[in-house]
C-alpha cells in the first residue's frame, strides 16, 4: 500500500471509530437524561412511570396552594380542567410567575400514593408565553370555559397584554 | 406583503399630552412610513448588489469592467447601510416618541419607561432586533467595503455579492414576516404594554448588539469561502484575508454570550450563569464553529493545508448562526428568549437556511474535492494540536447539536422531552479537560514537527512546578471531585507553560508580534474560565431558606441577617427591598438590597438579586415570595471565583482582538499593490488607511 492510501485508511478508520463512539456515547447518555413530559390525564391514569424523573405539567387548581408555617415547603394541586388532578410537593423558592390559575411545568418523580414530588418548578417567562408542552390543554381549557385566570394566547403573537385597543 | 392602509394619510386624532413634540405637524413626518420606504430601498438596492457582483462582469451591459463592478457594488453596499441606518433610527425615534400607533412600539414600549431603555426596546422584540441584526450587517459589509484595497477585485466582488444575497434574504425576511412599522389603525392604543421588565436593563442594552455582531459577522468569512470556491482559489492567500474577519466574528460572538450568561446570573434570580437553554446553545454551537475555525485557518494559512476543512468549517459557522435565528423566532423549542414566536417566521427562516446551507454545500461538494493537499505532520506539530482541538471542539459541536435539536425531533413523534445540563455535562467536562491538556503544549511546538530537546525542556520546567501547586490546590481547597482538582492542575499547567514561554521570547530580545500575544492573552483567557467554572460549579454554597425580619442564617463562613423589608419606589416600578446585612469571614460586613418589583404596566413580578461582587467570591441574595408572618422565601448563595468565567471568556476575545491587528494583516496592502496589477486600479478608489478601524464597529 502507498503512504497516501495508507495514510488514507489511517483517517477513514479514525473518523469511524470516532464518529461511531461519540454517538453511541450520545445514545447513552440521552438515555438516561432525557426527561419525558405527561400530562395530568396520563399522570393520574397511571401511564407515567413512578420513581423516575419526568416532567408534568398543568393549571395550578385556584386556592391549592398550601405553605408550611416553618419551611420552604409548599403542596398544590395541577389540573387539566378535565377532572384530572394530582397534588405536587414541593421544597422551595416558586419562580415569579408562579400563580394559581397558571400553568406551570414540573419536574421530579411520581410517588407511590400518586403525589409528584417536584425537585423544579418551572413557570411561564412572560406573560404571553406558553410552554408548548402545555399549548394543547390550554386549547381545551378555553373551549370548556377554562380557568377564571388569564386568557392564553395560542398564537403567542406580540406581547399585547395591557394594551387599550 | 403589507397593508396598503399603512401608507394612507393618518389624521393625529389622538390626545398627545405624552408626546414631546404634541403638535400634529410633527406627527406627519410619518417617520414608520418612512422607515419602512428605507427598507424597501434598502432592498432594492441588496438586489442590485447582489446581481452587480455575482454577475456584472458577464451579464450586465454585456459584461463590465471588474474595477467598475467594484465601484458599483460598494457604493450600493454604502447605499443599504445608510437605508437600514435611516430605518432604525425611524423606529428608535417613534419609541423616544412614544408612537403607540406603531404596533411593535405599542407592543414593547410604554410613557413610563426612561428614555435609555425606550432605546433598547427597539431590539427589546422580535421585529426591531430583527432590524438591528439588517443595520449590523450592512455595518460589517461597510467593513469589507474599506479594505477592499487588500482583495483581488474580482474576489472582492464576489465576497460582496454573496453578502447583498444574504442581506436581501434578511431584508425579505423583515418585510414580508417580521416588519416593525406596522401601523394601528384606526385604533390607536393610549398606552403601550410595556417592555418586558427582564429587558429592562443594562445587559440587554447591550448584549443583543454584541451577539449579533458575532452571529453576523462570520456571514463575511462565509461569503469569502464561497467566494474563493467561486473563483477557485482555495488557498493560504485566502485563509489570510479570512482570519482577521473570522477574529473579529468570534470576538463579537464571545463577549455577546458573555454579556447574555453575566445578564441571566444578576437578572434572572436564580443564580446560575448556564442553563443549557436552547437560545443559549443557539449561541454556543457557532461559537464553537468558529472557534475550530480560527485554529484551522491558522493552518490554511501557514502550511496550506486543511483547506477543505476550514471551508467546511466557514460554512458550518454562518449555517448554525442561522440555525440558532430559526430555533430562537420559531419557537420550536421551549426557551427563555422565546417571547413571541410564530411558525410562518420559522418556515421562511427554514427555508432560507436550506437555500444557504444547500447551496454552499454543493458548491463546496463541486470545488471542494481538488483542495486536497498532502502535508506530513508529525505528532508533536501545531498541525497535529490543531487537529486535535477541531476534532474536540466539533464533537462538542456535536453534542450541543443533538442535545438542542434531539426535544424537536421527539415532538415530531408527538412526544415532549426535555433534555437536561446532566447530559452536557457528562460530555463538556471530559472534553475540556482534554483540550486543556493539549492547550499547556501549544507555545512550544513547532509547525511540521518539534525536536524533543525544546519539548523537553519545556516540560522539565513547567511540570515540577505544576505538580508542586496541584498538590497545594488539591490540600488547600480540598476539592470532593477529582476532575475539579484536574482542572486546576490543567488551568495552572497552562499559564505557567505560556507564561514560561512568554518570557523565553522576551529574553530572547525580541518583542513578540501582536498575533502571538493574542493567542497567549486568549489561551489564558481559556484557563482562567476553566477554573471559575470547575471551581463555581462545585464549591458554591446555596440555601434556600424562610427568613423573618431579625432572623440570621449562616452562608458558609458568614452570617446573613435579615432586617426587614421597605417599599421602594422605582420610574416605572414598586420594589419590596429587603435589607441583608452580611458580616463574612474576614471580618467585612456589607449590606445587600434584593428588590421584588412589580411593573406599574403590565402587573409583571421581577426579582433583583442583591450581589456583592468579588473577583474572589460574590455573595449572592435574591427574595422569593412573602410568606406568612413577615417572613421571605431566601435564596442565599456564596459562590467563588464565578466571575473568573466571565473574565476569562473577556480575556478570550481580547485575545483574538489583538490578534486582527497584527502588522501581518496591514502589510497585505503594499504586498497586493506589488503582486498584482489589478489591485493597483483598486487603490485609487480607496479610503485612506483608516480602513483598519472598520472591524471596531
Amino acid at each position: 500500500m502507498n503512504p497516501k492510501r495508507k495514510r488514507r485508511l489511517y483517517m477513514v478508520v479514525f473518523l469511524f471509530v470516532a464518529i461511531s463512539g461519540t454517538t453511541a456515547a450520545l445514545m447513552v447518555a440521552l438515555e438516561q437524561n432525557i426527561n419525558m413530559f405527561y400530562p395530568p390525564n396520563e399522570i393520574v391514569g397511571g401511564q407515567a412511570p413512578r420513581a423516575v424523573q419526568i416532567r408534568a405539567g398543568g393549571m395550578v387548581r385556584e386556592g391549592s396552594v398550601v405553605r408550611s408555617d416553618n419551611s420552604l415547603a409548599v403542596r398544590f394541586t395541577l389540573t387539566d380542567h378535565q377532572g384530572a388532578d394530582f397534588v405536587v410537593h414541593y421544597e422551595g423558592i416558586l419562580p415569579d410567575l408562579f400563580r394559581e390559575g397558571q400553568g406551570i411545568l414540573v419536574q421530579g418523580k411520581l410517588q407511590q400514593d400518586g403525589s409528584f414530588q417536584a425537585n423544579e418548578v418551572l413557570a411561564k417567562h412572560d406573560e404571553n408565553y406558553m410552554p408548548p408542552e402545555l399549548m394543547d390543554l390550554a386549547h381545551e381549557g378555553d373551549k370548556s370555559g377554562g380557568p377564571a385566570g388569564e386568557a392564553i394566547p395560542g398564537s403567542g403573537y406580540g406581547p399585547k397584554s395591557g394594551t387599550e385597543i | 406583503m403589507f397593508a396598503a392602509g399603512t401608507f394612507s394619510n393618518r389624521s393625529s386624532n389622538r390626545s398627545s399630552n405624552r408626546s414631546p413634540d404634541g403638535s400634529p405637524a410633527g406627527r406627519g413626518l410619518m417617520l414608520p412610513e418612512l422607515g419602512q420606504f428605507s427598507l424597501i430601498l434598502a432592498g432594492c438596492l441588496a438586489m442590485a448588489g447582489a446581481a452587480l457582483g455575482l454577475l456584472g462582469h458577464r451579464f450586465v451591459f454585456g459584461g463590465l469592467s471588474p474595477a467598475t463592478v467594484q465601484q458599483g457594488v460598494s457604493s450600493v453596499v454604502l447605499g443599504q447601510f445608510a437605508f437600514s441606518l435611516l430605518a432604525f433610527v425611524a423606529l428608535v425615534t417613534g419609541f423616544l416618541q412614544d408612537d403607540f400607533s406603531v404596533d411593535y412600539i405599542a407592543g414593547h414600549s410604554n410613557s413610563l419607561l426612561p428614555w435609555y431603555y425606550k432605546i433598547s426596546a427597539t431590539w427589546g422584540g422580535h421585529e426591531g432586533s430583527f432590524l438591528l441584526w439588517i443595520l449590523t450587517m450592512t455595518l460589517w459589509m461597510v467593513a469589507v467595503v474599506l479594505r477592499r484595497v487588500n482583495y483581488p477585485v474580482s474576489l472582492y466582488n464576489k465576497v460582496m455579492g454573496i453578502l447583498c444575497l444574504l442581506n436581501l434574504g434578511f431584508l425579505a425576511f423583515a418585510l414580508l414576516t417580521s416588519n416593525p412599522f406596522v401601523r394601528l389603525v384606526p385604533f390607536t392604543p393610549a398606552e403601550g404594554a410595556d417592555l418586558n421588565p427582564l429587558l429592562q436593563d443594562f445587559g440587554l442594552i447591550v448584549h443583543p448588539p454584541m451577539l449579533y455582531a458575532g452571529y453576523i459577522g462570520l456571514a463575511v468569512p462565509f461569503a469569502f469561502a464561497v467566494a474563493a470556491m467561486l473563483e477557485d482559489r482555495v488557498d493560504s492567500t485566502w485563509a489570510r484575508w479570512s482570519r482577521p474577519w473570522s477574529n473579529a466574528a468570534w470576538a463579537f460572538l464571545t463577549l455577546g454570550i458573555t454579556l447574555g450568561s453575566w445578564w441571566a446570573y444578576y437578572e434572572l434570580g436564580w443564580g446560575g450563569w448556564w442553563f443549557w437553554d436552547p437560545s443559549e446553545n443557539a449561541s454556543f454551537m457557532p461559537w464553537l464553529a468558529a472557534t475550530a475555525l480560527i485554529h484551522s485557518l491558522a493552518v490554511t494559512e501557514k502550511r496550506g493545508t486543511f483547506k477543505s476543512w476550514t471551508l467546511l468549517l466557514a460554512i458550518a459557522g454562518f449555517s448554525l448562526s442561522l440555525l440558532g435565528g430559526f430555533i430562537i423566532r420559531s419557537g420550536v423549542l421551549t426557551s427563555v428568549h422565546a417571547f413571541a414566536v410564530d411558525p410562518q417566521r420559522g418556515v421562511f427562516i427554514l427555508i432560507f437556511l436550506a437555500v444557504v446551507v444547500g447551496s454552499a454545500l454543493t458548491l463546496y461538494a463541486i470545488r471542494a474535492g481538488g483542495h486536497r493537499a498532502y502535508v506530513g505532520f508529525a505528532l508533536f506539530s501545531r498541525e497535529f494540536f490543531m487537529l486535535i482541538n477541531n476534532v474536540i471542539l466539533v464533537v462538542a459541536l456535536a453534542v450541543v447539536l443533538w442535545g438542542t435539536l434531539a426535544p424537536i425531533g421527539y415532538q415530531l413523534a408527538d412526544q415532549h422531552i426535555s433534555i437536561g445540563p446532566p447530559f452536557f455535562d457528562a460530555f463538556f467536562v471530559p472534553l475540556m479537560l482534554v483540550l486543556a491538556l493539549a492547550l499547556g503544549l501549544v507555545p512550544w511546538l513547532n509547525w511540521k514537527r518539534t525536536p524533543w530537546p525544546r519539548l523537553r525542556a519545556s516540560l522539565v520546567r513547567t511540570v515540577p512546578g505544576v505538580l508542586i501547586a496541584g498538590v497545594l490546590v488539591v490540600y488547600v481547597i480540598a476539592p470532593d471531585r477529582l476532575v475539579v482538582a484536574a482542572a486546576l492542575i490543567l488551568s495552572l499547567w497552562i499559564v505557567l507553560s505560556h507564561g514560561l514561554n512568554f518570557y523565553q521570547r522576551y529574553r530572547a530580545g525580541s518583542w513578540p508580534p501582536l498575533a502571538y500575544w493574542g493567542m497567549t492573552l486568549a489561551h489564558l483567557g481559556f484557563a482562567v474560565t476553566i477554573s471559575g467554572v470547575a471551581v463555581t460549579a462545585t464549591q458554591s454554597i446555596e440555601e434556600d431558606v424562610r427568613m423573618a425580619p431579625g432572623e440570621q442564617v449562616q452562608l458558609g463562613k458568614a452570617t446573613v441577617n435579615f432586617t426587614g423589608v421597605r417599599e421602594v419606589q422605582g420610574p416605572n416600578y414598586v420594589a419590596q427591598q429587603g435589607v441583608f446585612i452580611v458580616s463574612s469571614a474576614d471580618g467585612s460586613t456589607f449590606i445587600l438590597r434584593p428588590e421584588k418589583r412589580r411593573y406599574l404596566a403590565g402587573g409583571n413580578i421581577m426579582t433583583e438579586a442583591g450581589i456583592q461582587a468579588g473577583l474572589l467570591a460574590d455573595t449572592y441574595i435574591s427574595m422569593g415570595e412573602a410568606l406568612n408572618q413577615g417572613a421571605w422565601a431566601v435564596r442565599l448563595h456564596y459562590k467563588p471565583l464565578v466571575r473568573w468565567v466571565w473574565l476569562g471568556a473577556v480575556l478570550m476575545a481580547l485575545g483574538a482582538g489583538l490578534a486582527i491587528f497584527d502588522p501581518r494583516y496591514r502589510r497585505l496592502r503594499q504586498r497586493q499593490t506589488k503582486d498584482s496589477p489589478r489591485a493597483v486600479h483598486s487603490s485609487a478608489t480607496t479610503h485612506p488607511p483608516r480602513a483598519g478601524k472598520g472591524q471596531a464597529v
